[in-house]
C-alpha cells in the first residue's frame, strides 16, 4: 500500500516537471532547461514504474528500452535539419503506435481468454476503444504525412505520382463518412464485448484507412497544420491509454500535449486565414474569374543577374530576406548566412522575415536558418517585419510564393484573400529567387512579380546565392 | 479511480496546457512539438506494466513493441529538441 502511495507521488512529481518543462519549452532563454526538465519527469516516471509498478519479467523490457532507445538516438542525431519535418512527423506516429498496442495489451489482459472474466468499468472499456481509434489514426496518418514531406512517390499506370500532391480520390467525402461510420460501429463492437479481441483489431485497421484517407488529400503548404494537428492527437491518444490504466500522470502529459499541438493547430490556421475543415475538408485552388498568369504577368516581367543585384546592395541601409520551403529545398541556408555575412560587414543590417506557415511545419524556417548559424534575434515575425519594410532598401523572397502575394491583401475573391502576407511589395526594392513564374501551392499568379519594384532573378535557391556571394566579393 | 475523479484531472490538465503554452514564439515551434512529443512518449510506463505482467505471449509481445515505439519517441524526441535547441542558443 504504502508503495502505491509513494509511486503515485513520483508520478505527481513526474507530472509537475511536465508543466514546468513544456512552460520552459515555450520561451527561447529557458527552453534548453525546460527540455531536460521534461526528460527528468520521463526518466523519474520510468524508474519509479520499473520499481514499484508490479513488474514480474525483466527480460522482455530491457530488451524493448534497450532497441527504443538505439533507434531513438540513432534517429535524432542523425536526422540533417531539412528531414526535421519528416521526423516530428515519424515521432508523432510512433506515441499513437505505442497507445494502440498498450490499449490492445490491456484488452487481453483484462478481458481475455475468459469471457467471464468480471464485468470491468464501461468507462476502462470506452478508453480502450478510444486509444485504438485515436492511435491509428495517428500513426497511419502521420506515416502518410512523414512520406509526403519525404517526397515520396509511386508508379501508377505508367505516371509517375508524388505523395505530396493532393491526392484527391473520387467520391472521397463519402469514403471518409463511410469509414467514420464504420469505426464508431467497431468502437460499440468493442465496448459490448471487449473479450472478441478481433473487433478490437479491426477498429484498429479502420482507424487506420481513416488516418490515411484524411491525411492524403492534403498537400504542400497545408502540411504544417496536418503536422501541428497530428501532435496534438499522439498527446490525446496518450490520454486515452491514461483512462484505460486510471494512471494520471498518463492523462496530465497527454492533455498537455494535446493542448500545445490544438495552439499550433490554431495558430497555423490564423496564419493562413483558414478554418480547420477548410483545411481538411476543402481544396484550395485557383477560383474562376480570377486572372490568368498572362494577363498578370505579360510584358511587366524583369529579369535581372547576380551582377545587378550586386550593384543594388550599394550604400543600402537594410535588407530583409523572406525565406519559404524553396529555401529548405535547394538547401540555401548556409549561402544566405554567407551573403549576409557580407553584407553586415558593410554595415548593412539584414533582417529575415518569417511568415508563420512557410514550409513544412510550424517553425521550419527557423531551426533551418539556425543550422546557418544565424542568431534568433535577427528572424522576425511576421507583423514585427512588416512594420519596417516600408524603410527597407532591398527586400529578397527566396523560395516563398503565397505568403508574399499582395492579392491576399486587394481581392477579396481570391482562394488565399485576407490571408495575412509579408508585404514585401513595399520595400524600396524587390529581388525573387524562384526558377520560374509556376504558381505557389494556391495555383494563382503573383502580381508582385510584375510590379515595377520587383526584379526575377531566376535562379536555383542555392545558386542565385552562390552567384550574388560571387558578386558583391567583386563588387 | 473514479472516472470523475479522471475526469477531473483530464479537464483541468487541458486548461493548465492552454494557459502555459499560449504566446509560444514561432521561433520555437519546431522544438515544442518534438519535445511535446517526447512527453506524449508517457504511455511508456503502461507499456512497461504490460510487458513486465508476464501474462501470456500475446499480451508480452504487444507490450514489448509498446516499449520500443514509446522508447523511440521518448529518446529521440528529447534528444533532438535538444540538438536543435543547441542551435538556437548560440547568438551571432
Amino acid at each position: 500500500m504504502h508503495g502505491e502511495i509513494l509511486r503515485d507521488l513520483a508520478y505527481l512529481l513526474a507530472s509537475v516537471l511536465f508543466i514546468f518543462g513544456l512552460k520552459g519549452l515555450a520561451h527561447p532563454r529557458s527552453a534548453v532547461r525546460g527540455n531536460l526538465t521534461g526528460a527528468l519527469g520521463m526518466l523519474i516516471a520510468v524508474a519509479v514504474t520499473l520499481v514499484a509498478g508490479g513488474v514480474l519479467h525483466w527480460t522482455w523490457i530491457v530488451v524493448g528500452l534497450v532497441v527504443g532507445s538505439v533507434i531513438g538516438t540513432a534517429l535524432a542525431l542523425r536526422v540533417p535539419m531539412t528531414g526535421m519535418p519528416q521526423m516530428v512527423g515519424l515521432l508523432n506516429g510512433f506515441g499513437g503506435a505505442a497507445s494502440f498496442l498498450v490499449a490492445g495489451a490491456e484488452l487481453v489482459l483484462k478481458f481475455g481468454g475468459d469471457a467471464h472474466a468480471g464485468p470491468g468499468a464501461l468507462q476502462e472499456k470506452i478508453a480502450i476503444a478510444a486509444s485504438g481509434l485515436i492511435g491509428s489514426v495517428t500513426l497511419f496518418g502521420s506515416l502518410i504525412a512523414a512520406g509526403k514531406l519525404q517526397e515520396l512517390h509511386f508508379s501508377w499506370k505508367g505516371r509517375k505520382i508524388w505523395l505530396s500532391s493532393s491526392l484527391l480520390l473520387p467520391g472521397r467525402h463519402g469514403i471518409n463518412a463511410l469509414c467514420v461510420v464504420i469505426a464508431v460501429a467497431l468502437c460499440v463492437l468493442v465496448v459490448r464485448n471487449p473479450e472478441t479481441a478481433a473487433w478490437y483489431w479491426l477498429l484498429v485497421l479502420a482507424a487506420a484507412v481513416l488516418g490515411i484517407l484524411i491525411t492524403i488529400p492534403i498537400g504542400g503548404a497545408d502540411m504544417p497544420v496536418v503536422i501541428a494537428l497530428l501532435n496534438s492527437y499522439s498527446g490525446l491518444a496518450a490520454t486515452a491509454t491514461g483512462f484505460v490504466l486510471s494512471n494520471n500522470v498518463l492523462i496530465i502529459a497527454g492533455s498537455l500535449v494535446g493542448a500545445s499541438g490544438l495552439i499550433l493547430t490554431s495558430i497555423m490556421c490564423k496564419a493562413m486565414n483558414r478554418s480547420l475543415a477548410n483545411v481538411m475538408f476543402a481544396t484550395l485552388g485557383p477560383t474562376a474569374g480570377g486572372p490568368t498568369a498572362d494577363e498578370v504577368y505579360a510584358g511587366k516581367i524583369k529579369a535581372t543577374s547576380a551582377e545587378e543585384i550586386a550593384m543594388l546592395f550599394d550604400g543600402v541601409q537594410r535588407v530583409v530576406i523572406v525565406p519559404g520551403y524553396g529555401l529548405a529545398v535547394s538547401q540555401a541556408q548556409h549561402a544566405v548566412r554567407e551573403l549576409a555575412t557580407l553584407l553586415e560587414a558593410r554595415g548593412v543590417e539584414v533582417l529575415y522575415g518569417i511568415h508563420p506557415v512557410a514550409g513544412r511545419m510550424p517553425g521550419h524556417m527557423n531551426v533551418l536558418l539556425a543550422e546557418a548559424d544565424i542568431p534568433y534575434d535577427k528572424l522576425k515575425e511576421m507583423d514585427e517585419i512588416n512594420s519596417v519594410l516600408p524603410q527597407t532598401d532591398v527586400a529578397i523572397v527566396v523560395g516563398a510564393n503565397d505568403v508574399v502575394n499582395p492579392v491576399a491583401r486587394t481581392d477579396p475573391s481570391s482562394p488565399i484573400a485576407g490571408m495575412p502576407i509579408i508585404d514585401v511589395d513595399k520595400a524600396r526594392t524587390v529581388v525573387v529567387i524562384k526558377r520560374s513564374l509556376s504558381p505557389g501551392f494556391a495555383g494563382i499568379p503573383n502580381p508582385l512579380f510584375a510590379m515595377d519594384n520587383t526584379l526575377m532573378f531566376f535562379n536555383d535557391g542555392k545558386k542565385a546565392f552562390d552567384e550574388l556571394i560571387a558578386a558583391v566579393k567583386e563588387s | 479511480m473514479s472516472f470523475v475523479l479522471l475526469l477531473t484531472v483530464f479537464v483541468l490538465a487541458v486548461f493548465v496546457g492552454f494557459e502555459i503554452i499560449t504566446k509560444v514564439p514561432p521561433t520555437l515551434h519546431t522544438p515544442l512539438m518534438s519535445g511535446s512529443n517526447a512527453i506524449s512518449g508517457i504511455t511508456v510506463v503502461g507499456a512497461l506494466v504490460a510487458t513486465g505482467a508476464g501474462e501470456g505471449m500475446l499480451a508480452t509481445g504487444l507490450g514489448l513493441f509498446a516499449v520500443i515505439f514509446a522508447t523511440i519517441n521518448v529518446v529521440g524526441g528529447f534528444l533532438v529538441s535538444h540538438r536543435m535547441l543547441g542551435m538556437f542558443r548560440r547568438k551571432g
